[in-house]
């Protein structure tokens, strides 16, 4: 009991929330601040907040299909930075990670917190490189790398990059209300070339797949009233990729929108808030939490019309024990004209009752 | 169930000799009960306590009280048998204004959330995110809330050292058990705060799935550094109840012979009531009634004083557990467990066993006396009365040297499990031994006054006792039992309250003794304050002394290490022995460290100072009532230039002036801010410490009263009971002209004499007893040796009363008996 409370309290620490009496600077997120390679594939510790998000579908060996996802949050708490401690907490290191199974009908879950110390959890500055124990995700050169451990499944996935990043709002700069103080640096890697290992209840098989990864970091990232958001990432079977969010207002309203799309042979296109927009076809209620969530959407895009489908509908990521949040996590599927046209996946957060993050 | 009235009735006949009978059992099984059901309390809620803080871990790195280097925490982090390891800084918190100090567990949430998730502190402000982690906040649980008088919202003011620091309580600690005083706060926090930077005290580990809790140990042990080592989570709770066992069954041995007392006095009432109803027995016999119903009906008679006595004895016994707890605290005083507020739990089970154990005693009293009626020849005892008691009293004197000589060697066999299995075997021994002499003894002593006496009344009470018969034997076996209890306790406490007394004298020789807290907690002298102490005007003398905890192998409990100024011959502590010297540093151990781990002077030993294995030579053992579980000293200068550690915890200083030694205390009690300092004059320690003396033996000190009452008790009964049964001597005796005063002499004399031959006798036997608690079993329970001080003027003046009474006992049992008429007592035979 005390230990959800404790863990709730700090899932609000995700950063995410505003209003935070810290007595440290966080660096400002500022625009026309050029987002600059290899240095900002590393981690940002003066920023509030800041998370690696690797998202993707896996072929396994008989060719059915697994989601998986791992995330490693960065928190810079305020709090000892100038103790003489090792174990001083003024950098924490979260991470969750989750394989969607669809012969389970559930999601596979495991989680892990640390201070950075003692090398047991950390991050690197210049490359992205970001650890808990035996959980990691390292870039080297056009490679990413992660391993995580859970309880019932392990993974460990190359992740091949195929293009450079796509830089999601201004140049990189992305604002998440019409006030300009809240915004991130955010960018996407798509068309991640995925090969490697899963293991899953001991058993463990090569698997080859695509994958997404964001890396953003901001220090004043949700405006006042904000209840949660939408998110997809989509790899395009042509090569192409496209992100989409939304931030919904307390009664479920749009409060602010973006979108980038990248084409081949095209410049990233990014649209403004009133050319994205999400609405929700078919609804699931979760069994466990009672919570409504609509998994399938029909998403638009400039003049473009997209339906996102979920690989299965039991993607809710139950972390109250531990990180203190309930969302869905899952991998969908896109078409277009009834057309498969890839494999993504799609947040939605803040569908709970009482939910703290977003 | 037609005879009940006939036999359970007769209980109730002879109210007097039941209600003795009665009452020594009730206070056996409720002395042993209650001692028990505390014990059981306490342990279980240490036990709990222990099982809280340990949550799922399989081992645990722990080393000095001082911490290790924390970069141990690094390497177990990498070790790839260990699934999960959490860091622990724990500080016993000195906190301004209270003497007992708060236990502070500096964690990291984040591991300790795997490892033992109920010790998370819970935040009062929901919304502060990080409050867990904040700067100089304290989780508190509700027991320590309770003992320190705060609630959350509130500062705590803590030392580190002499320096005050306030702490605010943050939040409390919900997954704690009711009762368990502690603190919790964040690792870093407690690292800055208690100046322990780069210390830990504890790692808790859980084990890798892959690997074992043996097979980590034997890969990781090696690789530790010096006085660092592994230990299982239980391993607390084990070395605690084994601490605090040899005093439970010490006590629980007491209460042994309480019940044993009750079993006595249900064998001398029952034997004199089975001669009183000789007739109706053999009436009974003569009518059909078969010797084995006999027998049982007169073992149903003393198992129902003895389950009467066992179902009281329990409910009081609780009755005193319940007091006790709250007065006392769950080790009665004796400071074994401190800081836990123990809860009393029925248990159904033991509560039985002493409830069968009260049956057993009135049994066992009743047996003998049973076989005894049943032996009887109907036609013979409805013509006669006879012999009014049919123990035949031995003279052979064998059997009693045969005890005595085992008792001698009983107290050669050494400690079983810790436990002084052999004294307790030799006491047994002795006052058996004692009982059975006693016939030949009474013989000897009465022979000399029944031929001398100058009175009538004299020599008819010393003629009577000469044949040593039956009912004097018990009424004097009664006596001596309880005197040789009661004198053994008096000799074994005064030896060991004045050998205390006279190791202070030796232990504080300074005028003034200045410190920040108690040894072990975080309050020190630092640097500056002891060059601060140094220079205060008005110190002739001034020695620092430091203290630190060590962990010598596996399984054993904590050492104590002790620091100070000493001279090369050790002289300014108290020795046991003589020393010996060598070139390299000398250590000098305290008597409970030759006992558990068999070092003696001439040893070459290593201790673990400051993670690296040091080698001392033992000069010479010195005396110490304090540490139970063994100390160690050293001199300072050499604990310095080996650890680099210079704070010192007390600083013993001696003034120029005894006129000024006052105004000395408060320039040293300026030298820090706030009452962050203490100062004590050895007469206040010493009175402190022999308070917490007699608190500690105040259990002894009521068996003692107990152990009198039941002596007077039993020469009561037995007098009362045997009255009516003389009342055919008492007429022939005023037939032949003999007074009533001189029959009252008489009977005043017989009791007196009885009571002086068991008082002797207990003398005698407490004697041996007080030197076999003294020499083995405190030896080997406690680990201490002490002078032999006997109490004389205490003791003549016990004997004395106690001789007074038994004779005044018997003439108030007699006086019923005299008042018939001598005609018809004499009548009454015919």
């Amino acid at each position: 009991m005390q230990r959800r409370q404790f863990l709730m309290a700090l899932a609000a620490g995700y950063g995410l929330l505003p209003g935070s009496a810290a007595a440290v600077d966080f660096a400002p997120v500022l625009a026309g601040r050029r987002l600059v390679f290899p240095d900002d594939f590393g981690a940002h510790p003066n920023f509030r907040t800041e998370w690696w998000y690797a998202t993707g579908w896996l072929k396994r060996q008989d060719g059915r299909p697994l989601g998986f996802q791992i995330t490693f949050f960065r928190v810079r708490t305020g709090i000892g930075e100038n103790s003489a401690s090792r174990f001083a907490p003024s950098q924490l290191m979260l991470a969750h990670a989750a394989i969607a199974d669809p012969q389970l009908g559930r999601l596979r879950h495991g989680e892990r917190a640390a201070r950075v110390s003692f090398g047991h959890a950390g991050f690197t500055l210049g490359r992205s490189e970001v650890w808990i124990g035996d959980w990691r995700l390292a870039q080297q050169g056009d490679r990413y790398q992660t391993s995580v451990r859970g309880e019932d499944f392990a993974y460990d996935l190359a992740m091949q990059t195929t293009a450079p990043p796509l830089l999601n709002g201004l140049d990189g700069f992305s604002t998440k209300a019409s006030d300009p103080r809240h915004a991130s640096y955010y960018y996407s890697r798509p068309q991640l070339a995925v090969s490697g290992s899963v293991s899953l209840d001991g058993r463990a098989e090569a698997v080859t797949g695509q994958a997404w990864l964001d890396h953003e970091w901001s220090s004043e990232l949700l405006p006042e009233g904000a209840q949660g958001w939408d998110w997809v990432g989509i790899n395009l079977r042509d090569g192409s990729a496209l992100m989409a969010f939304r931030l919904r207002d307390t009664s479920g309203n749009k409060q602010w929108a973006a979108a980038s799309l990248r084409s081949t042979g095209k410049i990233d296109q990014i649209y403004k808030p009133d050319a994205v927009d999400f609405s929700p076809l078919r609804r699931w209620r979760s069994p466990r939490t009672g919570i409504d969530y609509p998994v399938a959407w029909r998403l638009k895009i400039g003049d473009r019309e997209f339906e996102l489908n979920p690989l299965f509908d039991d993607q809710e990521l139950d972390s109250r024990r531990s990180v203190g949040t309930v969302y869905w996590e899952g991998a969908i599927g896109v078409s277009e004209n009834a057309k498969p046209l890839g494999e993504g996946y799609l947040e939605l957060a803040g569908y709970g009752e009482k939910i703290k993050v977003g | 169930m037609t005879l009940a009235p006939v036999f359970l009735g007769s209980l109730g006949r002879r109210r007097m000799a039941t209600l003795f009978s009665l009452v020594a059992i009730v206070l056996g099984v409720a002395l042993g009960m209650a001692v028990q059901a505390i014990h059981e309390a306490a342990l279980n809620e240490f036990g709990r306590g222990v099982r809280v803080l340990a949550g799922e871990s399989d081992l645990r790195v722990v080393g000095p009280a001082s911490g290790f280097d924390e970069t141990l925490y690094e390497q177990i982090l990498q070790h790839p048998e260990i699934a999960h390891a959490t860091p622990i800084v724990e500080v016993e918190a000195k906190l301004a204004g209270h003497e007992q100090p708060l236990r502070v567990l500096g964690i990291d949430i984040f591991t300790l959330a795997r490892v033992a998730p109920r010790l998370l502190p819970q935040s009062q402000d929901k919304s502060d995110r990080f409050a867990t982690l904040a700067e100089q906040s304290l989780f508190l649980s509700q027991a320590a809330q309770q003992a320190y008088g705060v609630k959350l919202g509130d500062e705590l003011s803590v030392q580190d050292g002499s320096r005050a620091l306030k702490l605010r309580i943050a939040g409390d600690l919900p997954g704690l058990a009711d009762g368990q005083r502690l603190a919790v706060m964040d690792i870093a926090s407690a690292q800055t705060a208690f100046g322990r930077i780069g210390k830990l005290t504890r790692i808790d580990l859980i084990v890798a799935k892959s690997s074992s809790p043996e097979s980590l140990r034997r890969s990781l042990q090696g690789s530790l550094p010096a006085g660092v080592l592994l230990e299982a989570p239980e391993a607390a709770s084990e070395q605690s109840g084994n601490l605090s066992r040899a005093y439970r069954v010490n006590l629980s041995m007491l209460a042994a012979i309480a019940l044993l007392t009750g079993a006595f006095l249900v064998f001398s009432a029952q034997a004199l009531s089975v001669v009183r109803r000789r007739s109706e027995f053999a009436f009974l016999r003569a009518l059909g009634l078969d010797r084995a119903t006999l027998i049982r009906w007169l073992l149903a008679e003393g198992a129902l004083v003895g389950l009467i006595g066992g179902v009281i004895g329990v409910a009081l016994g609780y009755g005193l557990a319940w007091a006790a707890l709250q007065l006392l605290g769950g080790d009665l005083g004796a400071g074994y467990f401190s800081g836990l507020q123990p809860q009393l739990e029925f248990k159904p089970g033991l509560t039985a066993l002493y409830v069968m154990l009260g049956l057993l005693a009135g049994l066992a009293g009743a047996a003998v006396p049973a076989r005894q009626a049943a032996d009887i020849a109907p036609a013979q005892a409805l013509k006669s009365a006879g012999d009014p008691l049919m123990i035949r009293s031995q003279r052979r004197p064998w059997a009693g040297l045969l005890a005595l000589a085992l008792s001698l060697a009983a107290c050669f066999i050494p400690p079983l499990a810790g436990l002084p299995l052999g004294g307790y075997a030799a006491i047994a021994f002795l006052l058996a031994g004692s009982i059975l002499l006693l016939p030949a003894a009474a013989h000897r002593l009465t022979q000399p006054l029944a031929e001398r006496g100058a009175s009538v009344a004299w020599r008819l009470a010393a003629a009577r006792l000469v044949s040593a018969p039956g009912y004097a034997v018990v009424a004097a076996a009664g006596v001596l039992t309880s005197v040789a209890l009661a004198v053994a306790m008096a000799i074994m406490v005064a030896s060991f309250r004045e050998s205390v007394d006279e190791w202070l004298g030796q232990l504080l020789p300074a005028d003034l003794y200045l410190r920040a807290g108690r040894a072990q907690s975080s309050a020190y002298l630092g640097a500056d304050l002891q060059a601060a102490i140094a220079r205060t005007p008005g110190i002739k003398h001034l020695e620092f002394t430091r203290h630190d905890q060590l962990r010598l192998g596996e399984g054993r409990a904590p050492v104590a290490l002790i620091a100070r100024p000493l001279p090369a011959d050790g002289s300014n502590l108290p020795l046991v022995g003589q020393p010996q010297f060598s070139t390299l540093p000398a250590l000098w151990i305290s008597e409970a460290m030759a006992d558990q781990f068999g070092w003696q002077p001439g040893k070459v030993v290593a201790l673990p100072l400051g993670g690296v294995a040091r080698e001392f030579h033992v000069n010479g053992v010195w005396r110490d009532y304090s540490r139970q579980t063994g100390a160690l000293m050293i001199d300072l200068a050499v604990y310095r230039k080996l650890t680099g550690d210079l704070r010192v915890n007390d600083a013993a200083i001696t003034v120029d002036d005894p006129a000024s030694s006052e105004q000395v205390a408060s320039r040293l009690l300026a030298l820090a801010a706030g009452d962050t300092l203490e100062v004590a004059r050895p007469g206040e320690i010493r009175q402190i410490s022999l308070r917490i003396f007699d608190r500690t033996f105040a259990v002894t000190y009521l068996l003692e009263a107990v152990a009198i009452v039941i002596g007077l008790a039993g020469v009561a009964a037995s007098f009362a009971s045997l009255a009516a049964t003389r009342r055919k001597e008492f007429g022939m005796l005023r037939h032949l002209g003999v007074s009533r005063t001189q029959i009252g002499a008489m009977l005043a004399l017989e009791g007196g004499l009885v009571a002086s031959i068991g008082v002797l006798g207990g003398l005698l036997a407490g004697g041996g007893i007080g030197l076999i608690l003294i020499e083995v079993v405190n030896r080997q329970s406690f680990h201490w040796s002490m002078d032999l001080h006997v109490p004389w003027g205490a003791l003549l003046l016990f004997a004395g009363s106690l001789v007074t009474l038994a004779g005044l006992a018997a003439v108030l049992a007699g006086r019923q008996a005299m008042r018939q008429g001598a005609v018809l007592a004499v009548r009454e035979d015919w």
